[in-house]
C-alpha cells in the first residue's frame, strides 16, 4: 500500500529534478504569457465542457486529484499521496491541506464525493462510463480522505484523474442546481493556480494568479491571456510580430510550424501530447458493400504511402502507425502484421477482393487545408490501385451528423487515446459502442465478438495479465483492419524560448501552468 | 411623406417576418445541430450526453413549436437566448455592436469619401495619365479578393513593416484607458479599415466615373456649356448632382451591411465584430445566435433602404417618394 505513494514521491521528485537539472535556474516569478487558443471556446465550466480550447484555458482553473508525468505516472496534484489495495479495488486519496475554492471556502472531501459521484456522473460522457461500470463506491473518510472501491480491479483507474476528465467541481455552488443553466459558469470557481478575471468574447480570456493556491509559491506567471485570432495564417504572423508567446498545437497549419522553427527564440517541442496521443485514421464502413471485404481493407492500406503522408503532409511530424493502441500508450505491442506501401500487392487484393469499380465517397474533415492535402493524397493512392474515389467536403457539424449517422463510406478520424486502452482505444472497435448518434463510437460498425471479449477482459484483468490480452487483440485488429491506422500524430507547441517549463506533464499546455516562467 | 414612410414602415415589418421564417427554415435545412456540434467537440460523447444538450437547447420539442417560440420572441424584440454561450442573444450582438459600426463605419466613410472623389477626379480627366491610373487601381482591388489583400497588408504593414499592428481590436493586456486606448484602437482599426474600404473605394469609384461620363453627355450638359458655364461648375453642380444617384444606392446597399459586419476582414484580422459572431456562430450550429444576427442585419437592410429613398429626393427632387 505504500509503494504507490512513494512510487509517486519519486516520480514527483524525479521530474523536479530533470527540470532543474538541465539548466540549474531558478524560476523568475511574475510576468504575463500570451497564449494562442483556437477556436473560441463555448464555455470554460470544465466539467461541463472538455473540448481542446476549454481544457488548454480551464485546466488552469479547475484541478483533478492526479497529474501525469511524461511516462504517465501519476503525480500528485489536489490529491497529496493516495494508496491502492492489494486486490486492487480500493483506492484511498489524501487531500492536500489547505486548498481553498477560488472564493475562499475550503475544498474538502465533500466536493470530491460530490465531483465525481454526482455531478460528473450525470454530465460527463467519459467519466460516467468508468462511474456506471466500474465504481461501486466513492465515500467520504474524513475532511480531506477519500475512498473509492471499484467492483472489480479496473487497470486504467488511477489514469481516470487527469484534469478534464475528471475535474473536481465546487459543491458549494452547484449541489442542488441546474447544472448547465448555473449563472456562475460565466465566472467559474476551481482551486487551480489562475483565476478567470476576464473574458472579452472574440478577443481574449485573462486569467489571474491565485495568490492563495495551495502548492506554495506557485504559480509564477501574474497573468495569462488567451488570444483567439479566428485565421491561422494571421496566428502565425501574431506569433513572428511579437503579439503572442505561445502557439497552442493545432494553432497554426503544419506546413507553417516547420517556418516558425527557425525563428530566432523559438523553441518547438512534441513532447506533452502523451497521454491523448492522438491518433488519424481511416474509417471504413464495413457495412458499405466491398468495404466489409477483409481483402479489400488490406488492398487500401498497402495502396496508402502512409510515409508520403508523414513527411510530406504532415511535414515529417509524427510517426507512422502499427495499429490501434499507439506507441505511448500503455500495452502497445510491435508483434503485428506490417503494411509497407505496396501498390503491386494493392493491386492483386483489389482483384481478389472482387471489386467492381464502383466509386467509393470519402468524406473529408473539415480540420484545415492538411486534412484537404491528405484526402487527396489518398485519392492519388487509391486510383493508382484501380479504387475510385470522390471527395466529399462538408463543415464541422455536416461531418458530425454524417459520421454518428454511418452516412459514409470512408472518412478520416483521429481520437485521443487518454493513456489507456480501456479508455481511448476499445470504444472504436467494440459490438456495444455502434450506436447511432455518437461521432466517437464505432461508426465504421466492425463487430467481432472475439475482440468484443478480449476488451472486456482486458479492462479488468489483473495488471500483470492485461498486455498479454491486448497484444492478441491487436494481432486480430492489425489483420483485419476495421481501421486503416495511418498515423501516431504530433501537435507541435511553438513557443518563445524564455517561456521557461512550459510543458512538463503527459497533456503539456493542457494542463495547468503552474510551472511556467519567464526568464 | 409620412404615408409613405408608414406604408414602407408596414411594408418593412411584413418583409421582416417572412425573413424571419425563411430564415429559420433555412438554418435547420443544414445538417447537424448545436448538440451534435459540441458533442463533436468534446472529443468523447454518449447519446446521453447529446440527449441533455438536446433538451436543454429546446430542440426535443416539434419544430413549428420552436418555429412558434422563435416569432413569439421576435414580435416581442426578444431575440432569444444562446445556450452554447450561455447569454441572451442580444446581450451577445450588443457586445460586437461598437467593434463592428467602427470597422464598417470607418470603411463606409473612406470608402464613400474616396470612391466619389477619385471617381469625379478620373472622369473629368477621361484618357489622361491619371485617369488610367485611377481606373487601373480600382479595377485592380475591385478584382484582388479580400482575403488575398488582408493576409497580404499583414504581412507588408505589420511583419515586414513594423507600422501597425496585425490583428485584434486593441493591445491586450496594456490596460491603457482614455486617449491612450483611443488611439490604441484607430492603430489596431487602420489595417482592416483600410482593407474593407478600398473594395468599396474601388467600388464605387468605377459607378461614380461611369455615370459621370454617362451624365457630361448629356443635353442638358452641353446646353450649360454652350451657355458659357465654368467647366469647375458644369462638372459641380450638373454633372456631379446627377451621376451621384447610383452611388447613394450603392451606399444604401453597404450602408445596410454595416450591422452586419465583415465576415472575411473581422476573421482575418481577429476584429471582435458581428461577422465572425455570425460565421462562427453558423459553424457551430447557434440558431439562435445566427437567427438574431441575420434578424438585425435584414432590419437594417430594410431601414437603410428606407432613407436611401429619402436621399434620392434630397438629391433630385424630381424624384416622387410615394411613387
Amino acid at each position: 500500500m505504500l509503494k504507490s505513494s512513494i512510487l509517486a514521491a519519486v516520480s514527483a521528485a524525479s521530474l523536479l529534478l530533470g527540470a532543474a537539472g538541465a539548466f540549474a535556474q531558478a524560476p523568475k516569478a511574475g510576468g504575463a504569457l500570451q497564449v494562442v487558443v483556437t477556436p473560441e471556446p463555448p464555455g470554460l465550466m470544465l466539467g461541463l465542457t472538455q473540448n481542446g480550447p476549454t481544457q488548454m484555458i480551464a485546466s488552469n482553473i479547475y484541478e483533478s486529484l492526479l497529474r501525469y508525468d511524461e511516462k504517465l505516472n501519476p503525480m500528485p496534484s489536489l490529491a497529496k499521496s493516495w494508496e491502492v489495495s492489494p486486490d486492487q479495488t480500493v483506492y484511498t486519496f489524501k487531500l492536500q491541506d489547505g486548498a481553498t475554492w477560488h472564493d475562499g471556502k475550503p475544498f474538502t472531501a465533500d466536493d470530491v464525493v460530490f465531483s465525481l459521484d454526482v455531478f460528473l456522473r450525470e454530465v460527463h460522457p467519459r467519466w460516467r462510463q468508468i462511474a456506471n461500470n466500474q465504481v461501486k463506491a466513492i465515500e467520504k473518510v474524513d475532511d480531506l480522505t477519500v475512498r473509492i472501491t471499484t467492483k472489480q480491479p479496473f487497470g486504467p483507474f488511477l489514469l481516470s484523474q487527469e484534469a478534464a476528465s475528471a475535474p473536481m467541481v465546487p459543491k458549494h455552488i452547484y449541489a442542488g442546481t441546474d447544472y448547465r443553466a448555473n449563472p456562475m459558469n460565466a465566472t467559474p470557481i476551481g482551486t487551480g493556480p489562475m483565476k478567470f478575471k476576464e473574458w472579452r468574447k472574440g478577443s481574449y480570456v485573462l486569467l489571474a494568479k491565485n495568490e492563495a493556491y495551495w502548492d506554495k509559491g506557485r504559480p509564477y506567471l501574474d497573468e495569462m491571456y488567451f488570444q483567439f485570432i479566428p485565421d491561422a495564417a494571421s496566428r502565425a504572423i501574431a506569433y513572428e510580430t511579437g503579439k503572442v508567446d505561445v502557439l497552442t498545437g493545432g494553432s497554426v497549419e503544419i506546413f507553417d510550424v516547420a517556418r516558425l522553427a527557425k525563428l530566432p527564440n523559438t523553441c518547438v517541442t512534441t513532447k506533452g501530447w502523451e497521454m491523448f496521443s492522438p491518433l488519424a485514421w481511416i474509417t471504413p464502413n464495413v457495412k458499405n458493400g466491398i468495404l466489409g471485404n477483409k481483402q479489400f481493407r488490406q488492398a487500401m492500406m498497402y495502396a496508402i504511402d502512409r510515409d508520403f503522408g508523414k513527411d510530406v503532409i504532415w511535414s515529417g511530424y509524427g510517426k507512422v502507425a502499427t495499429g490501434p493502441i499507439t506507441s505511448k500508450t500503455k500495452f502497445y505491442s510491435a508483434d503485428v502484421p506490417t503494411y509497407k506501401f505496396d501498390p503491386k500487392k494493392a493491386k492483386e487484393l483489389v482483384a481478389a477482393s472482387g471489386y467492381k469499380g464502383e466509386t467509393i465517397r470519402f468524406l473529408g474533415l473539415p480540420y484545415g487545408e492538411t486534412w484537404a492535402r491528405w484526402a487527396e493524397a489518398v485519392k492519388q493512392n487509391f486510383e493508382d490501385v484501380g479504387i475510385k474515389m470522390e471527395i466529399v467536403s462538408t463543415d464541422v457539424p455536416g461531418w458530425t451528423q454524417r459520421v454518428s449517422n454511418f452516412d459514409f463510406d470512408l472518412t478520416f478520424n483521429f481520437l485521443y487515446q487518454y493513456g489507456d486502452p480501456a479508455i481511448g482505444v476499445g470504444r472504436s472497435y467494440v459490438t456495444s459502442n455502434i450506436v447511432k448518434g455518437n461521432p466517437f463510437g464505432n461508426v465504421g460498425q466492425y463487430s467481432n465478438p472475439e475482440v468484443d471479449a478480449l476488451f472486456a477482459e482486458a479492462a479488468i484483468a489483473p495488471a500483470e495479465k492485461r498486455q498479454e490480452l491486448y497484444t492478441k487483440v491487436q494481432k486480430i485488429l492489425v489483420d483485419e483492419l476495421p481501421l486503416l491506422w495511418l498515423l501516431e500524430m504530433d501537435f507541435p507547441t511553438v513557443s518563445r524560448c524564455n517561456v521557461k517549463d512550459l510543458v512538463t506533464t503527459a497533456i503539456g499546455v493542457n494542463d495547468s501552468a503552474k510551472n511556467v516562467w519567464k526568464q | 411623406m409620412i404615408a409613405f414612410l408608414a406604408s414602407r414602415l408596414v411594408k418593412g415589418v411584413v418583409v421582416l417576418l417572412a425573413i424571419a421564417v425563411l430564415n429559420f427554415a433555412l438554418i435547420r435545412a443544414a445538417p447537424g445541430d448545436p448538440a451534435t456540434v459540441m458533442a463533436g467537440e468534446a472529443g468523447a460523447a454518449d447519446a446521453q450526453f447529446v440527449e441533455q444538450l438536446r433538451v436543454r437547447f429546446g430542440l426535443d420539442r416539434p419544430i413549428l413549436e420552436q418555429l412558434g417560440i422563435y416569432l413569439k420572441g421576435i414580435v416581442t424584440l426578444d431575440l432569444g437566448y444562446s445556450y452554447r454561450q450561455n447569454r441572451s442573444v442580444a446581450s451577445l450582438i450588443g457586445d460586437r455592436l461598437p467593434a463592428t459600426l467602427l470597422l464598417t463605419g470607418t470603411a463606409f466613410v473612406i470608402s464613400l469619401a474616396l470612391g466619389t472623389l477619385f471617381g469625379a477626379l478620373a472622369a473629368a480627366r477621361v484618357g489622361r495619365i491619371s485617369d488610367s491610373l485611377i481606373t487601373t487601381g480600382a479595377l485592380l482591388f475591385y478584382a484582388t479578393p479580400l482575403f488575398w489583400v488582408a493576409l497580404m497588408s499583414q504581412i507588408v504593414f505589420s511583419l515586414k513593416l513594423g507600422l501597425v499592428p496585425n490583428v485584434g481590436y486593441e493591445t491586450i493586456g496594456a490596460g491603457y484607458t482614455g486617449l491612450a486606448r483611443v488611439l490604441d484602437i484607430g492603430h489596431h482599426l487602420i489595417l482592416p479599415a483600410v482593407t474593407l474600404g478600398l473594395f468599396f473605394t474601388a467600388l464605387y469609384a468605377r459607378m461614380m466615373r461611369a455615370s459621370m461620363l454617362e451624365v457630361a453627355g448629356a443635353d442638358f450638359v452641353r446646353t450649360a456649356r454652350a451657355k458659357g458655364v465654368a467647366p469647375g461648375s458644369i462638372t459641380r453642380r450638373h454633372v456631379a448632382r446627377n451621376a451621384i444617384l447610383p452611388v447613394v444606392t450603392l451606399a444604401g446597399l453597404q450602408a445596410g451591411q454595416i450591422v452586419g459586419g465583415a465576415i472575411l476582414t473581422e476573421t482575418v484580422f481577429a476584429w471582435p465584430g458581428i461577422g465572425r459572431l455570425m460565421f462562427e456562430a453558423l459553424a457551430q450550429r447557434d440558431y439562435q445566435l445566427l437567427l438574431g444576427v441575420f434578424f438585425c442585419s435584414s432590419a437594417m437592410v430594410v431601414l437603410f433602404n428606407l432613407v436611401t429613398d429619402v436621399i434620392y429626393r434630397l438629391v433630385d427632387p424630381r424624384i416622387e417618394v410615394g411613387a
